[in-house]
């Protein structure tokens, strides 16, 4: 019974927050109300004893919303705190979308007969049970996610990057010496 | 708590996500949208895992689904870093062609 009311309160917290994240009138607002967001779910994913899984998700999100605070004082140009702000475009068929979806999700998930609980989680080391099947017999998901984060640094590197190596020498590369608004450097 | 009271949370993080992804106008609003999408997801496969199959095999699941929240966080940030270099915009709608 305790834990309904616990979960039940985390829930609410959860979203809440959620919605809050797209009726706040900032945008830092806005990031304070996801983070609560993820750390509601993160304590949810605790109640299911997924410890390792939880605490990622808290630690990870809230650093990603420290980040998104910094991106938009970077490129709002605002105190973003302060600037009352509500910028919209397809409002009422967004929300008409998101309630029919809603709508179809939680119907079936309510519908459904789901099987009852079976297995139980047992007394051993899920975090470490789940390093094993990564490095052992479910390693294929290791080498499939590892080149697509290695793939996501390099093209994020490759967007990001101001003055790339075709800015400094030109198209062809056949350039002597780079064309960079200050001279000097390593090699020239 | 029943699995069907999770999912409906799940469910109803999920559709306030998509409301956000597809009414928001500013790049990193979007991304918020989009996160919190995948914040429903990683919540309903917790749930499934708890309740239908709770062996360690299960969790590889959420681990893929929080692969996927660092890339769209990572390339987000650098689109819309590209984006403010270029354009000098951070609204989706002055970003409707991305040569140039």
């Amino acid at each position: 019974m305790l834990s309904i009311i616990i979960f039940s309160a985390l829930a609410i917290v959860a979203v809440v927050s959620g919605i809050a994240v797209f009726r706040v009138d900032s945008m830092a607002r806005a990031t304070y109300a996801l983070a609560v967001s993820f750390v509601a779910v993160g304590v949810m994913l605790l109640m299911f004893d997924l410890d390792y899984i939880g605490v990622i998700t808290i630690l990870m999100m809230v650093m990603e919303m420290a980040i998104m605070a910094i991106y938009m004082i970077m490129f709002m140009g605002m105190n973003p705190a302060l600037m009352p702000m509500s910028m919209v475009h397809n409002n009422r068929w967004s929300a008409i979308l998101a309630t029919g979806t809603f709508l179809l999700l939680a119907g079936g998930a309510v519908l459904v007969p789901w099987p009852a609980r079976s297995g139980s989680v047992g007394t051993e080391d899920l975090t470490m049970a789940l390093g094993e099947a990564l490095m052992g017999s479910k390693m294929l998901v290791m080498l499939t996610v590892s080149p697509i984060l290695f793939a996501t640094i390099v093209a994020a590197l490759v967007l990001a990057n101001p003055r790339g190596r075709y800015d400094r020498w030109g198209d062809n590369l056949q350039r002597a010496t780079p064309d960079d608004p200050q001279q000097g450097g390593l090699g020239k | 708590m029943t699995l069907q009271l999770v999912l409906v949370v799940a469910a109803a993080l999920f559709c306030v996500g998509l409301y956000g992804a597809l009414s928001q106008q500013v790049i990193v609003m979007v991304m918020m949208g989009l996160e919190l999408m995948l914040n429903g997801v990683i919540l309903a496969v917790g749930a499934f895992w708890w309740f239908l199959a709770p062996n360690p095999d299960g969790l590889l699941l959420l681990l893929v689904v929080i692969a996927a929240m660092t890339v769209e966080m990572a390339m987000g940030f650098a689109i819309a870093t590209l984006l403010h270099r270029s354009k000098e915009t951070d609204m989706t709608d002055m970003a409707t062609e991305l040569s140039g």
